[in-house]
């Protein structure tokens, strides 16, 4: 009863944990230049410079000065996230996007390593657990009537009376 | 000289060839026992001798190119277009390895030298080394071969000889760009030394794990090869490409890592080999894997599978290397099955909380981490078989995928270590524990006092959380391992009356491999404390006019001046900015931008001042052509310094580990104490 208790105190603090920190996750930083931040190192620079365009430094780039332009204009006309991300990917392409979406096929990309991950893992502990099993039952005596036979002869031959 | 270079590789390739057909045909015959004309014995040494000539005729081609480079010899395209007059000499040198052809010539090179110092040291097992120099020979019959009539370093230009080159890239000119790409190599090739022994040691059903041990040496010096050349290029990308990072998750920078991780893998997991004869195969296949990612690195940077920002050297030689996958994949698979009866575990883990179950884990996440990396680097091609067309795997897919799993991966950095072979008491487990967790929350909570507020701000971006928990992780790592190593120090001293130092010192001699490890591990938490610092950059840019200020983090910037310069081989501008802290000016720095003549291409010389806690990084953007005023931009980057400490440590680390141990005759003789005292409980663990 008292371990219960102890479970269920432990079940409700570790609801309480997981509850704050998702709240804590649901709080988005709503600050525009932080949001400008996270959005610039969402695309990628279109000039073909393969940087991401928050980080494009390139003197003279042709695109990512209009590029971040147009993603300023787009916050300041209050478009979301969603909306802006669809915008550039419809004008530049998929390419610009700087991760797959979470649609579609694209979404495999995101499952698969933690798909990979887990059954990995389940397969770890799996075969560790079989392992470990196999050897304690390799370890234990055998109590076959031949075995038991056997012992019986030692302990006659020996004189021990002491168990195995 | 083209013709001298020419001939040169023309004959190292017939000797590869010569030393894979008769080291071939010599086993063939010695494992058979079948008469023949001329002793087995012979040949095979012929064979080994032929594959130490190949060494000299790689060296002579070698020769040759450098030799061209540095005397302008124009009428070789490779050298027009990698070199130019004003060229410094160090980069003359460089041209080697900064285009296509030149650098698979290194790789010829590396892989020739590697094979000479392997054929020299046959005595140590002549059979063994026999497999292993035969298949050194058809690793070395394919690179000469692409390099003979794929991507040949010596054709000659058609038509006129031009008065002067195209200059080599200015990316490339700098001085890391000097030994990054030659350390990167070396680690690259010089998996193909353990990748031979491995094949041949299963070919020759090798007895034992004396080959690993004989690998060993050669396993650590490739893998220390690579974690040098991949830290070099992250530093020559954060000095030299003026992004303010590192590392951008760019498929070459990929390609070099997933090597490294199996390679890595494959370090711990011999161990278990070693000690307890476990996980043969899963080492025969490590090892297959990690020499397959070499291959398949090489493919991706220069076949143009996939689009990267290193795409220097593109050319249609990667049909040569699906093939030389495909062949070394088949060898691989038909030889395991053949021998895997050999391969057969004298032991299975007998406990989920032991020390062979954390490089179980270990094992897990290093090919999880290896898996993430190549899945995100094909999925673009994936994507547009699939769907048509292509999408962008970048940095935000490897942030939020690979970095939990490295945090995993930091949390058995510090967990192996504490757990004893086989098995454990919950008990001991509970006793090693006490201190790191303490350590743990510590962090927590002292990155709470003094780190951004309100305290939500940790949880609200994933930077921020993932920063937190790293933080925490490398504090309980570091204490883990620190904690250990000193009880094992205390144990010594108690039992010599010798002093602490004196008792490290004498600890770390008696198991070089495992202190040195725990140095590697060190290192790596350092590391992992500097790569999240990235989660609080902050940076600005500004267009700065005479005296004009800008400021980032503690620091004011003053621009004092700004003007041009220039000499045979670019012009340049450059700012001179003042900066001052609290007021009071500390230093100067000149970011400066470059236009190479050669090649007319643009390139920025990053300023930066380190110091511990962070990095001012200041880049000069370009010139405000209405105003002609430099536009500044300063990024304050903190603990970046300490990534490059880390890899220090990693690198001494290496060099302990490589120490051989002192032996117990030996260590007694060092401690002045009488031979009863002999009990040594922290060293019962291994390795």
């Amino acid at each position: 009863m008292k371990a219960m208790f102890r479970n269920r105190k432990l079940f409700r603090g570790l609801q309480a944990a997981f509850l704050a920190v998702a709240v804590c996750f649901s709080i988005g930083a709503t600050d525009a230049t932080a949001r400008y931040d996270k959005l610039s190192h969402q695309f990628m620079c279109s000039c073909g410079c393969g940087q991401v365009l928050g980080e494009c430094n390139h003197v003279g780039c042709p695109a990512s000065p209009v590029q971040l332009a147009e993603l300023k204009v787009d916050m300041t006309n209050g478009m979301g996230d969603k909306e802006i991300m669809d915008s550039f990917a419809a004008k530049y392409g998929a390419t610009v996007l700087a991760a797959p979406t979470t649609t579609g096929f694209n979404l495999v990309a995101w499952i698969a390593p933690f798909a990979v991950f887990l059954a990995a893992l389940l397969g770890t502990i799996l075969l560790v657990r079989h392992w470990s099993l196999g050897k304690k039952q390799v370890a234990e005596p055998a109590s076959t009537p031949e075995m038991n036979a056997i012992r019986d002869r030692i302990r006659r031959e020996t004189g021990s009376e002491g168990s195995f | 000289m083209a013709t001298f270079g020419s001939l040169a590789l023309l004959i190292g390739l017939a000797l590869a060839a010569y030393n894979l057909f008769a080291g071939g045909v010599a086993l063939r015959l010695i494992a058979t026992g079948q008469p023949a004309p001329i002793s087995p014995e012979r040949l095979a040494d012929t064979a080994r001798r032929a594959g130490i000539a190949v060494f000299i005729a790689v060296t002579a081609a070698a020769f040759a190119l450098v030799y061209s480079a540095l005397t302008n010899d124009f009428s070789i395209t490779y050298i027009m277009e990698h070199s130019n007059r004003a060229l410094d000499v160090k980069y003359k040198f460089a041209a080697l390895w900064s285009g296509q052809e030149g650098s698979l010539l290194l790789w010829c090179w590396l892989l020739a030298t590697y094979g000479f110092v392997l054929r020299l040291r046959h005595k140590t097992d002549v059979k063994l080394y026999a497999y292993a120099g035969t298949i050194m020979a058809a690793i070395q019959v394919f690179f000469l071969a692409v390099i003979n009539f794929a991507a040949p370093p010596f054709s000659l230009i058609r038509g006129d000889i031009p008065a002067d080159g195209n200059g080599l890239n200015p990316l490339l000119q700098y001085p890391e760009m000097v030994i990054h790409p030659p350390m990167l190599y070396l680690g690259y090739v010089g998996f193909s030394v353990p990748f031979a022994f491995g094949l041949g040691a299963l070919m020759m059903r090798y007895p034992g794990e004396k080959w690993i041990k004989i690998t060993r040496v050669w396993t650590l010096v490739t893998w220390l090869f690579l974690t040098f050349g991949i830290f070099l290029g992250m530093h020559w990308a954060y000095a030299v490409l003026g992004w303010g990072g590192y590392w951008g998750w760019d498929p070459v920078e990929n390609a070099s890592f997933m090597p490294w991780l199996t390679g890595t893998a494959f370090m711990h997991s011999v161990m278990m080999q070693e000690k307890r004869g476990m996980m043969k195969s899963w080492n025969v296949w490590l090892i297959f894997s990690t020499f397959l990612l070499t291959l398949l690195g090489t493919t991706l940077t220069r076949g143009g599978l996939v689009s990267s920002v290193h795409a220097f050297a593109q050319s249609s030689i990667a049909t040569w290397f699906y093939v030389a996958m495909g062949v070394t994949l088949a060898v691989c698979i038909f030889t395991y099955i053949l021998q895997r009866d050999h391969l057969k575990s004298d032991h299975h883990l007998e406990s989920l909380v032991s020390r062979e179950s954390s490089f179980l884990f270990n094992n897990l996440v290093l090919l999880t981490a290896c898996f993430v990396i190549l899945w995100g680097t094909l999925f673009p091609i994936l994507s547009e078989y699939v769907q048509g067309s292509k999408v962008t795997v970048g940095a935000p897919f490897y942030n939020r995928v690979a970095v939990p799993i490295g945090i995993f991966l930091l949390f058995l950095t510090g967990v192996g270590p504490l757990l004893p072979w086989r098995a454990t008491s919950l008990k001991a487990v509970k006793r090693n524990f006490i201190v790191p967790s303490i350590a743990l929350w510590v962090t927590v909570v002292v990155c709470f006092i003094f780190g951004p507020r309100p305290l939500s701000t940790w949880f609200s971006e994933a930077g921020y959380f993932y920063a937190l928990v790293a933080f925490a992780m490398s504090a309980s790592v570091f204490t883990a391992i620190a904690s250990e190593f000193l009880r094992g120090a205390g144990v010594i001293a108690k039992q010599t009356g010798k002093n602490l130092a004196a008792a490290m010192y004498l600890l770390t001699r008696r198991n070089t491999r495992r202190y040195g490890g725990y140095l590697i591990h060190i290192g790596v938490v350092i590391i992992v404390v500097g790569l999240a610092g990235a989660a609080f950059n902050k940076n600005t840019e500004k267009e700065l006019a005479l005296h004009d200020t800008m400021s980032v983090g503690p620091y004011t910037l003053e621009c004092v001046g700004f003007t041009q310069d220039s000499n045979a081989n670019f012009n340049s501008d450059y700012a001179l900015l003042d900066v001052y802290q609290n007021g009071k000016k500390q230093f100067q720095m000149a970011p400066e931008k470059r236009v190479y003549l050669a090649s007319q291409q643009p390139q920025t010389m990053v300023a930066v001042h380190s110091v511990l806690s962070w990095d001012l990084y200041v880049v000069f953007e370009g010139t405000n052509p209405d105003t002609g005023q430099p536009i500044i931009k300063a990024f304050l980057n903190p603990l970046v310094s300490w990534i490059w400490a880390g890899v220090v440590l990693i690198v001494a680390g290496t060099f302990i580990a490589l120490v051989p141990s002192l032996t117990p005759a030996t260590a007694a003789l060092r401690v002045s104490v009488p031979q009863t005292v002999h009990a040594e409980p922290v060293l019962k663990g291994g390795d």
